[in-house]
């Protein structure tokens, strides 16, 4: 009781009618708790046990061997090759992503383009997954259509020189696929926040078009630029699908690695497993409240 | 100012390339089916085959059911704190960004070493995976969930249509059923065709969970060993995702860009 | 020649209204207003002199020098926006020493003239804040500082006060003449508020639907509003429709009413219907002796304005408002009332059009 009449005082400047106040003191709580209680269940105690299992031994001891143990040269190559492929695909994605989003933001394009690659950006950003990696092995994979068609009218032999659609490279033109409508999809409000004033207000004053983007236009979406690609990375961290179905479990990824471990224990030590799910949560965390604290600076910026 | 309008053109055409080719190669491969010539056969097979059907009808039932308990447990919270406690406001919000920090492959890992055994064993029934499952999918879809009803209640001013309502004497079911729900009645329909474009296709919790009842475990069973099929269904899983998307842009709710972000199917 | 020459100017939009054969020519160190409602091309026609559009034809002739196909980023002028327009990256010092910085300045001329722009504006203490931390007025001096550190030929000012709170605008546009007389440099400002151009201009010129409709001092716009569209701009004025009974004593006939105007009728005919306006302030209650332009009203409404009472009086079909000044002597009419009120033959202006 004393806890709801404490909200009411300090909950802001709006008064509250009377007939509010007069309402069952525990009803906002009553309301609130499913919430509470299932946040609580399905997504606080999994991240927990994990987090616990991560420090114990499989008696159930207190241990840091597992975090050692994810220092070691294998698991470290995983986080390696994820990180790698999450970076690479963010700042392809990114610079590709931020060019097209300008195009379709900056006009001399017909708006009817505009907004139908915009409805395909939010197509093709939640085409992921199985789908997204078999559509890319018919059009890349050995037999693959563009494959042929490069080989045999072009004279290109893509994998011969190299190529392997199962691979790093690989897996990065797949994931590019949604990670470029992803960026354009969230960094268009901030190029469409700059102000043609600005470019104005710069030329008025002498300024060459390459001068106001060296000057203003892009340290002034830097925050957001770098925000986006941030959370592409993220993005990217976290997937499992496409990378399982492109390459079958053979690239050695952390999601991969967890995958495995969940089948069939390929760590030989449980514990080590959970450590190494824990891992992607604390990196996964650092990158998400990078991605805010860019976002806030930007949203400074940009609504003035 | 001409040579700005060529770059611009040059990146949408590159980008409409590499959109398109995979599109192109998937859909020509479906219609080759048949030896020498085109048809649609890759289609008909998929069709007849009764696994593919049932599993998309079983993620179908699945996705109605975690639209239905994520509004559930996010309309009236949203709502009772934006009525009485504002100041709870951003530990809720908070709460529903964090599945972001979560990859689906560590969040299976979790839900399935909490829940096969102790106080409560979900992963020795079906009853039990069906229900770790949409319980899984509706935290994944939290941030959708909750921006969409957030940003639906601070169109109608909540707290002024209560108080509207309550002037006028209505009762709290009466508030709630005709005016609160009606009135975010776009916001909720754009929040349920993104949490179907998530669920239909997910691999990852689907495929530790239920394994091949979900239709993206399907679409991933069929690919490892009959391309044409696998090929027709990455066709019409690609318009599925289109036409929700497509609905979600006719309800309305603009910003389901911002809402799609780093989660999906991936 | 004059010191800013804009000579036949027409920008012909495909589906707005652009600016017609626009003529005008400025005097160095003159304030110049550009008045009108939204969308009349005064903003077009400032812009044109900026370089951010290019006329359809006309030239631009600055000093002697023809500027119309100059880019924007060399002709030298500067400008001041209605949203400011501060880069929102840099400080305030670092804004205003932008021009100077393009321009290549060695450093320590640029933290000279930044620190006396500061001075100029009165914020010595915010060089080092940044745009968002300052107050929108505090924001608009210092785009202004920074339009005036690179010693433009001509300031331009387009709608620079219309974000502000009214007591900020009052004290701020007093603040940008008061600097404009200091530096003695060429201004050209362009507003929808009539009282701002009246209040801060040596000449204004009123636009409407692309066209001047008249250029003149404050003083020959209010009193002398030359058409229908300025005396009805400009101030509140009443305005009827008249008869002409006899062109050359210039009286007319307000439903039966005799008036007399002391304006130039020669060129109509008895019986040619022709509109006039009367300001509000220049009727008054009759006083001993008046004979000239006495007629009736019928109060209506009184309306309390502070300064000013305004009362509204139907006068045969039409209705007309009286200002008068709010004295302690003043002894008010009841609504209902009949008042006989008067104004001189001065203050009965023909309109042209």
């Amino acid at each position: 009781m004393s806890n709801n009449a404490r909200v009411v005082a300090s909950g802001g400047n709006r008064p509250k009618p009377p007939s509010i106040r007069k309402s069952p003191p525990s009803f906002a709580w009553l309301g609130v708790l499913p919430f509470l209680v299932f946040v609580v269940l399905f997504l606080f105690l999994p991240s927990l046990s994990l987090f616990v299992g991560g420090f114990q031994d499989a008696k159930g001891n207190f241990t840091l061997e597992n975090i050692r143990g994810l220092f070691t040269p294998f698991i470290l190559n995983a986080y390696w090759v994820t990180i790698k492929i999450s970076f690479t695909t963010a700042v392809m994605g990114g610079i590709v992503g931020f060019f097209l989003a300008y195009a379709l933001v900056a006009g001399g394009v017909p708006n009817w383009v505009r907004s139908s690659l915009m409805t395909f950006c939010g197509v093709a950003s939640n085409f992921a997954g199985v789908p997204l990696a078999q559509a890319f092995i018919f059009t890349l994979g050995r037999v693959g259509l563009l494959t042929v068609f490069l080989k045999e009218a072009l004279n290109i032999d893509l994998y011969g020189q190299g190529f392997n659609l199962y691979s790093f490279w690989g897996l990065s033109v797949t994931y590019l696929y949604f990670q470029l409508p992803l960026m354009v999809l969230i960094i268009t409000p901030p190029i469409e926040g700059l102000r043609r004033e600005w470019r104005e207000a710069a030329e008025n004053l002498g300024a060459t078009p390459s001068q106001y983007w060296w000057h203003i236009g892009i340290p002034v979406l830097m925050p957001s630029l770098l925000g986006s690609m941030i959370l592409l990375f993220g993005n990217a961290f976290g997937a499992y699908a496409t990378a399982l179905s492109l390459t079958g479990g053979l690239i050695n990824l952390v999601t991969i690695l967890i995958g495995s471990q969940i089948k069939g224990d390929v760590l030989h030590n449980p514990n080590l497993g959970y450590a190494l799910a824990f891992g992607m949560v604390v990196v996964m965390a650092v990158i998400m409240s990078i991605y805010y604290a860019l976002r806030r600076r930007s949203e400074y910026w940009l609504k003035q | 100012m001409k040579k700005n309008v060529f770059w611009n053109w040059f990146w949408i055409f590159i980008s409409l390339v590499y959109f398109f080719i995979p599109l192109y190669a998937t859909f020509n491969f479906s219609l080759k089916a048949r030896k020498g010539e085109l048809s649609l056969l890759a289609y008909q097979q998929m069709m007849e085959d009764p696994r593919i059907l049932r599993s998309l009808i079983f993620s179908t039932e699945i996705g109605l059911l975690t639209i239905l308990l994520g509004l559930l447990l996010m309309v009236p919270t949203v709502y009772l704190v934006r009525l009485k406690a504002p100041r709870l406001r951003p530990v809720i919000e908070f709460i529903s960004l964090l599945p972001f920090v979560i990859p689906a492959i560590v969040l299976v890992f979790g839900l399935i070493r909490t829940y096969s055994g102790g106080l409560l064993p979900l992963t020795n029934n079906y009853t039990g995976l069906n229900f770790l499952l949409i319980a899984g999918y509706v935290v994944i879809g939290l941030p959708y969930l909750y921006r969409s009803v957030d940003a639906g209640m601070s169109a109608i001013d909540v707290v002024t249509l209560t108080e509207a309502a309550q002037s006028l004497g209505a009762s709290w079911p009466t508030i709630m059923l005709r005016v609160i729900i009606p009135n975010l009645r776009s916001a909720m329909l754009g929040a349920a065709f993104l949490t179907l474009a998530i669920v239909l296709g997910e691999f990852t919790l689907a495929t530790f969970l239920v394994g091949l009842k979900a239709f993206g475990p399907v679409i991933w069973q069929v690919g490892q060993n009959r391309a044409y099929e696998a090929s027709a269904l990455v066709i019409v899983s690609f318009i599925i995702t289109w036409v929700l998307m497509g609905l979600i842009n006719f309800v309305g709710r603009r910003g389901a860009a911002d809402g799609s972000v780093a989660a999906g199917p991936r | 020649m004059s010191f800013l020459v804009l000579e036949d100017i027409s920008k012909v939009f495909p589906t707005a209204v652009g600016v017609e054969k626009f003529d005008l020519s400025v005097e160095r160190g003159e304030f110049i207003s550009f008045l009108g409602p939204s969308g009349c091309g005064k903003t077009t026609t400032l812009r044109m002199v900026a370089g951010f559009e290019s006329p359809t034809t006309g030239r631009i002739i600055l000093n002697g020098e023809d500027i119309t196909d100059r880019p924007p980023n060399q002709r030298n002028v500067g400008m001041v926006f209605q949203s400011y327009a501060l880069f929102p990256n840099m400080t305030v010092a670092q804004n205003i020493g932008f021009g100077l910085k393009i321009r290549k300045e060695p450093e320590s001329a640029i933290k000279q003239r930044v620190a006396e722009m500061l001075a100029l504006i009165h914020l010595e203490q915010k060089g080092n804040s940044f745009p968002h931390q300052l107050s929108g007025g505090q924001q608009q001096r210092v785009a202004l500082a920074r339009a005036l550190a690179i010693r433009p030929q001509v300031l331009l000012l387009d709608e620079p006060l219309s974000a502000l709170d009214a007591k900020i605008r009052v004290s701020l546009r007093a603040e940008i003449r008061a600097i404009q007389r200091q530096l003695g440099i060429t201004a050209i400002y362009v507003t929808h508020d009539q009282e701002e151009a009246l209040s801060i201009s040596d000449r204004i010129v009123v636009m409407h639907e692309g066209k001047i409709e008249q250029v003149g001092t404050p003083f020959e716009i209010y009193n002398f509003p030359t058409t229908r569209f300025v005396a009805n701009f400009v101030g509140s004025l009443n305005t009827a429709e008249v008869e002409v009974m006899d062109p050359s004593a210039g009286i007319v006939a307000m439903n039966g009413i005799r008036l007399t105007s002391a304006s130039d009728l020669k060129e109509k005919r008895k019986g040619d219907k022709v509109m006039i306006a009367i300001r509000p302030e220049r009727i008054g209650f009759i006083a001993e002796g008046e004979k000239e332009n006495v007629f009736d009203g019928k109060v209506e409404n009184i309306t309390f304005l502070g300064s000013v009472v305004r009362i509204q009086l139907r006068v045969g079909g039409t209705v007309f408002n009286m200002d008068t000044f709010n004295r302690p002597s003043l002894q008010l009419p009841q609504t209902g009332d009949t008042v006989r009120v008067t104004c001189s033959s001065k203050a009965v202006l023909v309109l042209s059009e």
